[in-house]
């Protein structure tokens, strides 16, 4: 491994380096998912010892991106060079060979096996006999640990480990193969202030050793930063690239979400009645702070905010599922102490979770089932199941969402995610809540089902029903609430009606960007 | 409420794909009726002797008390988690049901007394693996050697012996000619756990937690509470088979049930109780319960050895599981071809 006697300290050759020529460039990239296209003509090129962030809201393609550079994905169109040379990654290892990795949120990482086994697993050093040479592989991975300025023993175990030092060792994985082109894709969301400032200083090594950086955030102030280049993704398209030191977040913000949001989704006026849902100072010890707000009859009120801002978290403490630590809800000015998702439901709330597959439905259990599941109740007589009200039940619910499968009795997992989402929003229509819950509604589902689904929920509110909706899809807020609440680290960081409400505004306040910047 | 108006025509999903006797056909209990008629005409033909009533009447006791456990153990393996003390709690109960036997105990309060320490075994297993969330598997294994040792702490290598007179009756009276009372338990027990876990809420929600107990929990779902109520359940009746087991041998050892978690365990699986939760039915299990008697009862007539039983059974148990994934493999292999 020649590349662990590179000094970390050494002047950037980024200024040396030819700007014209890149590491790897993307051209003509497209890519096409059954109902949705992910990506279209995306040009992209990263630059030796250059950082260039890539920008754009949740669904804009960054991720289907990273998929394509290493291997995950194969792109319908386009090409991918390095060094001016055209080059494919049939496999992730084909695009660890050539210098591609990438270190995600979730990077895969072994709980049980050790910091220097995770750092070469699949290329660790052998010896004449072919078998694990432990002590240099001990030591090659504290070379390369200390190469990033992480203090730990390569013996440990991983899960001892605190989520940050979990992080070096996704990062030291990442320099163990020797890359060139390092993506990060929101590499600092889980970390706290100070283990930010040390990534920040890693990013910067990594720079002056002349690798080409991709670095994937939602935060401007972190992105005018460390990163010299942007390009900006809207709708699986670039949209601009350039610069950092040639535009400003204004400029970047435009171009995220310039768009005219107010015709895409059928928000009809509703008439908005007294309030339903009451919270007040409501606080998590870990998750947030002083959570207020009312939600009246009729109204849908979008809950904005970055991944990570704890939305979600505020859901499902209302739903029963975590507890609060301190807070009042009140329901039709009732106090209510929710502690289960069974009280949750007795008390008329219910919770459409964004994790569709392992907390919404059941996918291995019939779409009969799964519509009745919290109705038994009223499908049984003393505890027995009467098989034609519960066909009736979700024979009425399904047809009203426009669910498109081949029979009730079809398991929930072999239909689309659009209509897997419609059977879990047609389990908690089917209990006639107060409140529903409807958290990231849309995400990952074909346009169809997106516009039923919007249709639904502005109906279902004409009707008198009182909708939360989390998302993070700046158009789908705009267009469907009524009010919006943005939270931001665990706080809300603003609070907007739908009058006079502008895209830039919600990024502002999701980001923490002053009035003036 | 109206239909949205997002689309002009409203398409309406039927109910069903399959008819009824197509998805009976294509079940897994089609496969074990089959195996069942197999190993009758085998046995008819293997040996003169098995065809007598009274003969065929001993042999249904090889697995009217192994059923009892098997069934309410089904439950458990559906809901996701697994009881393997329940042999453990059938020689604890048949141990303190001697106890107050010799301390001049009657009938009706021996038989109060069995089912109640199958309960309180039950309600211990249900609160360590739903109130304070442990693993079942290490709970029961824990509990099976706990429940046991008790037995044999109390018993040491003595017995009880001197059950009343018509206590004798559970395990050893019939109802009706060749018809015991067990047999009777046994196809009441069927009954009440097929509509239990297949026609009531409860059995319902048993299936949803099996399936993804998150999903259940957000569906509003007591997922402990159903948790701990089957394992009451398989306590009450393990102390329901310990009554039947001790009333049909007049005797308790500490000894007494060895093994038969593994054999209760085998019934539910063969019978098609998925053992990662989820799925499988009782009639499977009732007819896995007569395989396994009659193969044991025939293999008894032929003077087989026990061991060679026991291999028979293993073996028969992977037959059966792997037959299903077999099948599939042919059947794709042939589309290719």
């Amino acid at each position: 491994m020649t590349h662990l006697s590179f000094p970390a300290s050494s002047p950037g050759p980024a200024a040396d380096m030819p700007a014209d020529r890149p590491v790897i460039r993307l051209a003509g990239i497209a890519k096409t998912f059954p109902g949705v296209r992910a990506l279209g003509g995306v040009e992209l090129s990263l630059h030796a010892g250059s950082v260039t962030a890539l920008i754009g809201e949740n669904g804009a393609g960054k991720s289907t991106l990273v998929k394509i550079l290493t291997g995950i994905y194969q792109p319908d169109e386009g090409h991918i060079e390095m060094d001016g040379a055209p080059v494919r990654f049939p496999t992730t290892m084909d695009a660890a060979r050539a210098g591609v990795t990438a270190i995600h949120q979730e990077t895969v990482l072994f709980d049980e096996l050790s910091v220097a086994e995770n750092i070469f697993l699949g290329h660790q050093p052998r010896n004449r006999f072919g078998l694990i040479d432990w002590a240099r592989m001990n030591a090659d991975a504290r070379a390369l640990l200390d190469r990033i300025g992480a203090r730990m023993d390569p013996a440990m175990r991983l899960r001892d480990l605190g989520i940050a030092n979990r992080h070096l060792v996704a990062i030291a994985r990442a320099l163990s193969i020797d890359a060139r082109v390092v993506i990060m894709d929101e590499p600092t969301a889980a970390l706290s202030h100070k283990e930010i400032g040390e990534l920040y200083d890693l990013v910067e090594r990594l720079k002056a050793e002349g690798k080409a950086i991709l670095f994937i955030s939602h935060k401007f102030d972190e992105i005018f930063r460390i990163a010299d280049r942007y390009t900006v993704f809207r709708d699986g398209e670039m949209v601009g690239a350039g610069l950092l030191a040639e535009t400003s977040q204004n400029d970047l913000v435009r171009l995220m979400v310039g768009r005219d949001v107010g015709q895409v989704f059928p928000k009809v006026a509703a008439d908005i009645g007294e309030p339903v849902l009451t919270v007040a100072g409501y606080c998590h010890p870990t998750e947030f702070e002083d959570i207020g707000f009312e939600l009246r009859r009729g109204e849908i009120l979008g809950f904005y905010g970055l991944i990570g801002a704890g939305r979600s978290e505020v859901m499902q403490a209302l739903f029963g599922v975590t507890r609060p630590s301190k807070g009042a809800v009140r329901i039709d000015g009732e106090v209510a102490v929710i502690r289960t998702p069974a009280e949750a439901v007795a008390r008329g709330i219910v919770y459409v979770p964004e994790d569709r597959g392992r907390q919404g439905a059941i996918t291995a259990m019939p779409i009969v089932s799964n519509v009745t599941l919290p109705s038994l109740s009223r499908t049984s007589r003393r505890g027995f199941i009467r098989m034609a009200e519960e066909f009736a039940l979700a024979r009425d619910y399904t047809a009203r969402l426009d669910l498109r499968a081949a029979a009730l009795d079809q398991p929930v997992g072999t239909l689309s995610g659009g209509n897997q989402q419609k059977v879990v929003i047609a389990k908690w229509l089917a209990t006639r809540p107060k409140v529903i819950i409807l958290d990231e509604p849309t995400k990952g589902i074909d346009i169809g089902s997106k516009a039923a689904v919007h249709a639904f929920m502005s109906e279902l509110a004409g009707q008198g029903l009182s909708v939360i909706m989390v998302s993070s899809e700046i158009p789908e807020i705009m267009g469907m609430s009524d009010r919006v609440i943005v939270m931001r680290e665990g706080r809300i960081a603003g609070r907007f009606d739908r009058e006079g409400l502008t895209p830039e505004m919600l990024v502002r306040a999701a980001a923490g960007i002053g009035e003036a910047a | 409420m109206s239909a949205p108006s997002t689309r002009g025509e409203t398409r309406l999903v039927p109910d069903r794909l399959q008819g009824r006797a197509e998805r009976l056909l294509k079940s897994w209990e089609a496969l074990l009726l089959a195996v069942a008629i197999a190993i009758f005409a085998l046995n008819v033909w293997s040996s003169p002797y098995f065809l007598d009533p009274w003969n065929l009447s001993d042999a249904t006791f090889n697995f009217t008390e192994k059923g009892l456990i098997a069934f309410a153990l089904a439950l458990v393996i559906v809901s996701g988690e697994i009881d393997l003390s329940v042999a453990a709690i059938l020689a604890l109960s048949s141990t303190l049901m001697g106890l107050a036997m010799s301390h001049g105990a009657g009938t009706p309060e021996i038989v109060a007394i069995g089912l109640l320490t199958g309960l309180a075994c039950g309600a211990i297993n249900g609160m360590l693996v739903s109130g304070l969330g442990l693993p079942s598997i290490v709970v029961t294994i824990g509990t099976m050697s706990l429940f046991r040792g008790i037995a044999f702490i109390i018993l040491g290598d003595k017995a009880f012996t001197g059950y009343p007179v018509d206590f004798a009756w559970f395990g050893q009276g019939y109802v009706w000619w060749v018809f015991s009372f067990e047999l009777l338990l046994f196809v009441v027990a069927a009954i009440l756990f097929a509509v239990l876990l297949h026609a009531t809420s409860f059995g319902r929600m048993v299936y949803a937690i099996g399936n993804n107990a998150v999903a259940a929990q957000f569906s509003g779902i007591r997922v402990e509470r159903v948790k701990f109520l089957l394992f009451l359940l398989s306590g009450l009746m393990s102390g329901l088979a310990a009554v039947c087991l001790t009333s049909r041998l007049g005797s308790t050892r500490p000894s007494i049930a060895t093994g038969w978690e593994l054999e209760a365990v085998t019934m539910a699986v063969l019978g098609g109780i998925n053992i990662l939760g989820g799925s499988g039915r009782i009639g499977g299990v009732v007819l896995a319960a007569l395989i396994m008697g009659m193969v044991t009862f025939g293999f008894g007539l032929l003077n087989v050895p026990g061991i060679v039983m026991s291999i028979f059974v293993g073996l028969l148990l992977i037959l059966v599981i792997a037959l299903p994934k077999l099948i599939g493999r042919l059947g794709r292999a042939k589309r290719k071809a």
